[in-house]
């Protein structure tokens, strides 16, 4: 199913600079995998050795954190949109 | 020409080590890690001795070379320095032997720790050639973006939680910031910066301009070692919302050590948080090194954060100095606000009533022992939370302008005094 994935500025040098890329997933590690078939290099920054999420990256479908979901086997439909974005400091 | 930084040398990522330019950036492009200032401390510990620091006005510039600006600061001359006060008849009531109040509630010029961040962010973002600054803000930050920016003529956009209390937006909006009200708690304002910061060219200074933003923080840990005497607090107790400033007054008290400005030795770094926003200290609680977000519901807005950018360093702090980490219902968040006010008259915002409600519990617990001595950071000033207290501070007793109304008023308050002993 096609989903758009926004791209943060950091990870724009592999995407040839793409703000928003849509791919055709069910779940966000389906996404994070196509991702990578197209971009090579782009997993390794979101995910770590062991396989999680990076700590210092957000990854939110819609308007929800992930952690707040399903983790990677959040399901994703057509027409959502998927944001990675940096943990920022407080304020 | 050769280029010149002052006394620092580049960011580097706190995760992997890899090293950046001194831009305006605060990511790490590899694994997202925070960028933080590697500074040459051999040079500086030449240059920062005590009396230096003693012949300097009486500001927070007195430690400019452990401050992340290249030449003399442009902004905000006049911040910190605040008051280190000794809390005898909080002391008391808490039932510890010596206690300190950091009163940061009336640094300069908007009342709150942020102007300590903020003289940095702007200083430097001046320096980097920014005309536009802004900020994601739970209030305070906003506050002091937008003061600071109008004092030295530079554009504020400043983006906050919708709700926020009355107070802090009036206070960005009298100085002609533009304040942009998102509807959504902090987290989601933050990410919608970090979105906007990619796109926009301005200074963000708690995005692209954190590494720099982030170490103003460490003065208010240098003061209280100076103001101590030059030695180092057993006990700090720092309120947290990302927990970027405990994890700075832990980097300002090793950064002392290390440059010999104070004796080593053992301290303990407490970590405050409200009970409806404590992703840090439960936590810490359950002897975690990770932390779960959660959807802040508390009156202490100025800490709501669920995703806390800083958490996995607080905990790394607290656990390394034994420090424990608690949290206070909205009640005793309010009792806390009153008890610093009616022992110390200190009036600090919702934040205050965080740190002294945890230092009540830590005290009674004995994680902070009674025979010992302790400093709370106090943050930010009350009158910018009025509406958290309305309605539980006792209420006037109105009568007319007649002596003998008053009189029958204290008759009958006495009388009812009697009578409920």
């Amino acid at each position: 199913m096609p989903v758009k994935v926004r791209i943060p500025t950091p990870l724009r040098k592999l995407t040839n600079n793409e703000e928003i890329v849509e791919v055709q997933a069910k779940t966000v590690r389906d996404a994070i995998a196509e991702l990578q078939t197209r971009y090579p290099g782009i997993k390794e920054r979101l995910i770590d050795t062991d396989g999680s999420v990076r700590r210092f990256v957000n990854v939110y479908v819609n308007e929800e954190d992930i952690r707040f979901l399903q983790n990677q086997e959040t399901p994703i439909k057509s027409g959502d949109e998927i944001s990675i974005i940096p943990a920022i400091a407080g304020g | 020409m050769e280029k010149n930084d002052g006394f620092m040398k580049a960011l580097r990522c706190r995760e992997c080590g890899r090293e950046y330019p001194l831009n305006a950036t605060h990511v790490c492009e590899f694994d997202f890690g925070p960028l933080e200032v590697v500074y040459d401390y051999e040079r500086i510990k030449h240059c920062l001795t005590k009396s230096v620091i003693h012949g300097r006005p009486e500001t927070m510039w007195r430690y400019r070379e452990l401050l992340p600006i290249a030449h003399e600061p442009t902004v905000g001359f006049q911040v910190g320095y605040t008051p280190l006060v000794k809390a005898d008849r909080l002391a008391r009531q808490l039932g510890i032997r010596e206690l300190w109040i950091k009163n940061d509630t009336v640094n300069y010029p908007t009342l709150s720790f942020k102007d300590r961040v903020v003289s940095v962010a702007l200083s430097r973002a001046k320096e980097l050639g920014f005309s536009t600054v802004a900020c994601a803000s739970t209030g305070n930050l906003a506050n002091s973006v937008s003061a600071n920016a109008a004092a030295v003529g530079l554009k504020a956009y400043v983006f906050i939680p919708a709700d926020l209390e009355e107070g802090k937006i009036v206070n960005s909006l009298i100085y002609g910031a533009n304040v942009i009200g998102i509807r959504g708690h902090y987290d989601e304002v933050n990410r919608l910066c970090a979105e906007i910061a990619g796109k926009f060219g301005w200074a963000f200074v708690n995005v692209n301009m954190r590494p720099y933003y982030a170490e103003g923080s460490k003065s208010m840990g240098f003061e209280i070692l100076e103001q101590l005497g030059w030695r180092i607090p057993h006990h700090t107790v720092v309120c947290m919302a990302s927990g970027s400033l405990l994890t700075k007054i832990h980097k300002s008290y090793q950064e002392f050590i290390k440059l010999g400005l104070v004796p080593d030795a053992k301290y303990r770094i407490h970590g405050a948080q409200a009970s409806g926003c404590a992703p840090i200290s439960t936590a810490h609680k359950a002897g975690m090194d990770f932390f779960k977000p959660v959807k802040p519901n508390t009156i202490a807005k100025s800490l709501a954060i669920g995703t806390p950018a800083d958490g996995f360093y607080a905990l790394r702090v607290l656990k390394e100095t034994g420090g424990s980490g608690d949290d206070a219902t909205d009640d005793e968040i309010r009792e806390g606000m009153k008890l610093l006010a009616e022992c110390e008259g200190i009036f600090a915002e919702t934040a205050g009533g965080v740190t002294v409600g945890v230092a009540k519990k830590l005290i009674a617990s004995g994680k902070i022992p009674a025979n010992d001595s302790a400093v709370l950071c106090i943050t930010g000033h009350g009158l910018k939370t009025l509406d958290a207290v309305v309605g539980h501070v006792g209420r006037t007793r109105e009568i007319k302008p007649s002596l003998r109304e008053f009189e029958s008023l204290l008759n009958a308050e006495n009388h009812s005094e009697l009578l409920s002993r």
